[in-house]
């Protein structure tokens, strides 16, 4: 395939020119990105806002590899994805992001740890699942069935399953969305202490305009269009938010 | 080590084990019939080409009148030949109880030294008669069973009209009657026909043929041409009073073993494909919408960075392990299940031997067969899902648009409440996915139709032919054609209502390079015991002019009304005339050729001469008349239709038509299979919804009815589809069903379809049941918890 990221524009993790995303046709038209242009560093935590079919959540799976745009580009450090086969994108998702869902989405047929190595037995230089369980403070729960865990357990070992192959990029769909806001803290505080220690940019959508103050930079999104880019130069700790 | 995913797909199997059970359970019934038929066709050919080979059955036989001993110097010389006999062969009567009809039997000679060297016979009990002793006979062994007679015993034989009591040296067994039948009657019954053996001296006495043979027996040498044989040995022969040798394909026995191990072959090819398509597209269906279901894992997967491959190679495998577990367990059913059948067919057929044998490569073959048709489904839906991005599979399939069907259902408000709306409502959605599943039952039902036609038109087969072509209550026969007179006499006996006369001929009947060897039956012009009858049942007339041929005799010999036949008489003055095919009869048994008697007679320039007559009697009185008859001069037998109307129906169930109730069986299982299966896939697809309608207030029962209303709907829907896709099923299977002796009418009736209907209607409340249990159970906290 032959596929190695080499870096032409270093200096960003992500551009995008001009994304468009449009689904259905005729009547049933809807644009759900209206061409977005934007730049983002490596190694922040960036939170993207805004209320429910504001594009947020689309531009985040055209960046992380699970949807492809209908018109415009995206860079990942100066490799253009929109131009890659299934089979390359299917390489990028594995050897640099990581993904977490508002639903957790594990293999309820998994226990914890099995969840986990899901991702590892195809990762290039897994963690020992053990050890991405014992980064979210589940190590007990390692061989507990998804229906024997609680919201945030699930969610936590979502986040070691996303954790586990050492991504680049970690994405997070309404991570919290599920959850109460304790539950939430502890998850935010994971992707926050993930983010830190692993060196891994941290993307979060979520319409809990709170969290922004966690963030290294914050996107307000509006009916498919960027509406503000607001860089945090102070982003509080996740056990700071209220919400 | 066992990488997770196997981990997952064990687990995942044993979650939906119960579905997982079912759907393989439809895939081995295919593979089990195709296995047990298979297996059931070479071995009886196996066996019956080993039981040949062993008692050394001839290849060529030659009926002669009277040919010198010297003349099988004549044929043994003849090019190809490898050994020659020359035996006796006659009519006996053996008399059993009074009041009882006498029973024929053939007579038939052993060398007055030693074994037979063609047509040896298997003596089972007993021995060989002694030689010189005067008095002793070797008996068939189904005769002897079912008089319960045994070596000892004593009987008494007229043998040409001369009545002697035998004492029974032993009972035996031979190729050459397998299939055993009083001649004139088509189905073999052990109580009233008889093969007597007797050393070649009793019989040469007793047919004045000292020094003579009336019949030789040929076997070819490797390589001799059979052709070529014939020509010759009806050229020695002819001279004797021979000159219509014929092949052992022409051997009444070995043709009516034949024709049930072909119409074994022509439905173990034909009906197990339609099985394993109608599961074929069962599985397609459950498979489909099983991995629709599963379309969010594998976007997940996909997101994870699992290759398409990778990912579908998983799901895959999942169908893959459910066949496979299918198709063994059907292997060995079939297995099993054919073990038991041949040895049934053992006894059926009075094989000293039968092993059950199957060759690896039918085995194989199914096995590939059932496993490639149960995962075609699955690659096809695959192939869909894996065009989609992570992102699409991920988000719930196609999404829904309510407006069409909200206005359909709209026009209904008022009629329908809201459980019933949904229900439409959904139907309407996905208008495409309720016909498949429709056509999925359907085809289940289809298949049951089919084989319940199958089963009511053996009935019908005897009821035509026993009811509405043979009004007769008794057949005489004559030991040999007799004048008018006899009939007369026959009419005057007490118990008689009417009797109407019959001719009877051995012919053998060419039209290009087929030919039939049977019979011609002459008939009064407008016959009114035994009648031939058009497709719609109404008497056709016998003609002088033209024969009236079995339509099954006319596909055979490949003439159509019109064409002209060559008939060779093999009786007294051997005439061959030229005559055409007038009409064609349904004749559901057998395969007759009827002509005009007085046309018949002048052809044989016999003038007024019976084989017998159809009788028409006073019920209460005919024990006294089968007195009567038998005490008649000239009369050789006489048969109740009630008799040959059991020993069809014997045939019909023990025979290859046996299978016909595995077959029906079966169809049954698939048909649930189907049902059961639909019911499963619609409680798994909706689990989460039934559960949101619990928890906003609706009861069990109207949470119950969303779900199960949609089932019955499709199963009412199904109904009609099964019913015309029966009909035409009926015809193909019944086309295998059929053979020479006996054509099945792949007609459906009413009744067929409505018990059908019934068996689905009961398999969807069972199943019904089965799902609303599991419904009633629905954990509603944990349920809602996974988004749909």
């Amino acid at each position: 395939m032959g596929f190695a990221p080499t870096s032409s524009d270093p200096g960003f993790l992500y551009r995008t020119e001009g994304l468009k995303r449009i689904y259905g046709e005729g009547a049933a038209r809807v644009e759900a990105l209206r061409g977005i242009d934007l730049e983002l560093p490596a190694g922040e935590l960036t939170v993207f806002l805004g209320p429910s079919g504001s594009g947020k959540s689309t531009f985040l799976n055209i960046l992380g590899g699970l949807d492809r745009a209908s018109e415009g580009r995206v860079w990942f450090r100066g490799l253009d994805l929109t131009a890659m086969t299934d089979d390359a994108l299917t390489l990028y998702r594995r050897r640099h992001v990581g993904f977490v869902f508002q639903f957790y989405n594990l293999m309820p047929s998994l226990t914890a740890r099995e969840n986990v190595e899901l991702v590892t037995e195809i990762a290039e230089a897994p963690m020992d699942p053990a050890d991405a369980l014992d980064m979210v403070g589940l190590s007990a729960r390692r061989d507990h069935f998804p229906s024997q865990l609680s919201g945030g357990e699930q969610q936590r070992v979502a986040i070691a399953r996303a954790l586990a192959r050492r991504p680049d990029v970690l994405f997070c769909d309404e991570p919290t969305g599920a959850l109460d806001s304790a539950t939430g803290r502890t998850v935010l505080r994971a992707l926050q202490d993930a983010n830190r220690s692993t060196g891994a940019s941290v993307m979060i959508v979520t319409h809990a305009a709170a969290t922004a103050a966690m963030a290294n930079r914050v996107i307000d999104f509006s009916d498919g269009r960027i509406r503000s880019v607001t860089v945090n130069q102070a982003p509080v700790s996740a056990e700071m938010i209220q919400w | 080590m066992v990488s997770v995913l196997d981990t997952k797909l064990g687990r995942d199997l044993w979650r939906i084990r119960g579905q997982a059970l079912a759907i393989a359970l439809v895939i081995a019934t295919g593979s089990l019939l195709l296995v047990m038929m298979e297996g059931l066709v070479l071995s009886l050919e196996q066996t019956r080409q080993a039981y040949y080979e062993r008692y050394r059955l001839a290849d060529v036989f030659a009926d002669v009148r009277r040919a010198p001993e010297a003349a099988l110097a004549d044929l043994v010389v003849i090019d190809g030949v490898d050994a020659v006999e020359g035996r006796i062969r006659g009519g006996a009567l053996i008399d059993t109880a009074p009041g009882a009809a006498p029973v024929r039997a053939l007579a038939v000679s052993l060398p007055d030294f030693g074994l037979p060297k063609l047509n040896d016979v298997l003596v089972v009990s007993g021995s060989f008669p002694q030689t010189g002793r005067h008095d002793e006979v070797l008996l068939l062994k189904g005769y002897a069973d079912a008089w319960k007679l045994i070596p000892g015993d004593r009987i008494t034989v007229s043998l040409n009209g001369f009545r002697r009591t035998f004492r029974i040296s032993g009972l035996a067994q031979s190729p050459e009657f397998i299939y055993s039948a009083a001649p004139g009657e088509l189905a073999p019954d052990d109580a009233r026909f008889a093969v007597l053996w007797f050393r070649n001296e009793i019989l040469a006495s007793a047919f004045d043929m000292e020094g003579a043979f009336n019949e030789a027996l040929i076997s070819l040498a490797r390589g001799g041409r059979e052709a070529d044989v014939i020509r010759q040995t009806d050229r020695v022969l002819s001279r004797y009073g021979g000159g219509a040798a014929y092949s052992l394909a022409e051997q009444f026995s070995n043709r009516f073993v034949t024709e049930e191990i072909s119409s074994l072959r022509v439905s173990a090819r034909a009906t197990p494909p339609v099985f394993m398509m109608v599961a074929a597209f069962l599985l397609y269906i459950v498979m489909t919408r099983l991995i629709e279901a599963e379309r969010r894992q594998i976007g997940l997967l996909k997101a994870f960075g699992y290759t398409s491959l990778e990912a579908a190679w998983h799901y895959l495998k999942f169908c893959l392990v459910i066949a496979t577990v299918g198709a063994v367990l059907g292997c060995i059913a079939g297995v099993v299940l054919g073990s038991y059948m041949a040895e049934y067919y053992k006894v059926y057929y009075k094989f000293p031997f039968l092993v059950f044998h199957i060759e690896p490569a039918s085995i194989l073959i199914s096995l590939v067969f059932s496993i490639l048709t149960a995962s075609a489904g699955a690659i096809v839906v695959l192939m869909r899902l894996f065009d989609l991005t992570p992102a699409a599979a991920m988000r719930p399939p196609a999404p829904a648009d309510f407006s069409r069907s909200a206005r359909i259902a709209g026009s209904f408000r008022s009629l329908l409440d809201q459980p019933s709306r949904m229900v439409l409502r959904r139907l309407l959605r996905q208008p495409v996915r309720a016909l498949a599943a429709s056509l999925g039952i359907a085809s289940g039902m289809g298949l049951s139709v089919a084989m319940l036609g199958v089963m009511s038109g053996f009935e019908r087969m005897v009821d035509v032919s026993f009811d509405v072509a043979d009004r007769s209550d008794m057949q005489v026969v004559f030991s040999e054609p007799l004048g008018p007179d006899a009939l007369h006499s026959i009419r005057r006996l007490d118990g008689v209502i009417e009797a109407e006369g019959f001719r009877s001929v051995a012919v053998v009947l060419r039209h290009g390079l087929a030919s039939h060897r049977g019979a011609v039956t002459g008939l009064p012009e407008r016959p009114r015991l035994s009648q031939a009858l058009t497709s719609g049942l109404r008497p056709i007339l016998i003609r002088s002019d033209g024969l009236i041929l079995a339509q099954s005799l006319a596909r055979k010999l490949g003439v159509k009304p019109g064409d002209v036949l060559t008939v060779e008489v093999l009786e007294g003055r051997r005439p061959v005339v030229n005559v055409p095919v007038a009409a064609l009869t349904t004749a559901l048994v057998g395969a007759p050729a009827y002509f005009e008697v007085s046309a018949l007679n002048r052809t044989l320039g016999e003038a007024g001469r019976l084989s017998g007559a159809y009788l028409r009697t006073d019920g209460e009185r005919s024990e006294l008349l089968l007195e009567l008859l038998k005490g008649m001069p000239g009369v050789a037998g006489v048969s109740r239709k009630a008799d040959a109307r059991a020993s069809i129906r014997e045939i019909m169930d023990r025979g290859a038509g046996a299978t016909r109730y595995v077959m029906t069986l079966i169809a049954g299982l698939i048909t649930f299979g189907v049902v059961y299966n639909s019911a499963r896939i619609a409680f798994s697809e909706r689990a989460h919804e039934l559960a949101s309608l619990r928890v906003i207030g609706f009861t069990r029962g109207e949470a119950g009815f969303v779900l199960l209303g949609e089932l019955g709907f499709i199963t009412l829907l199904a109904l009609p589809i099964g019913a015309l896709g029966g009909v035409g099923l009926a015809g193909a299977i019944a086309a295998g069903f059929s053979s020479e002796l006996y054509e099945v009418p792949g007609t459906v009736t009413a009744g067929d379809m409505a018990f059908a209907a019934v068996v689905v209607i009961i398999a969807a409340l069972v199943s019904g049941f089965l799902v609303r249990r599991d419904a009633d159970r629905l954990d509603l906290v944990s349920a809602l918890k996974t988004r749909e």
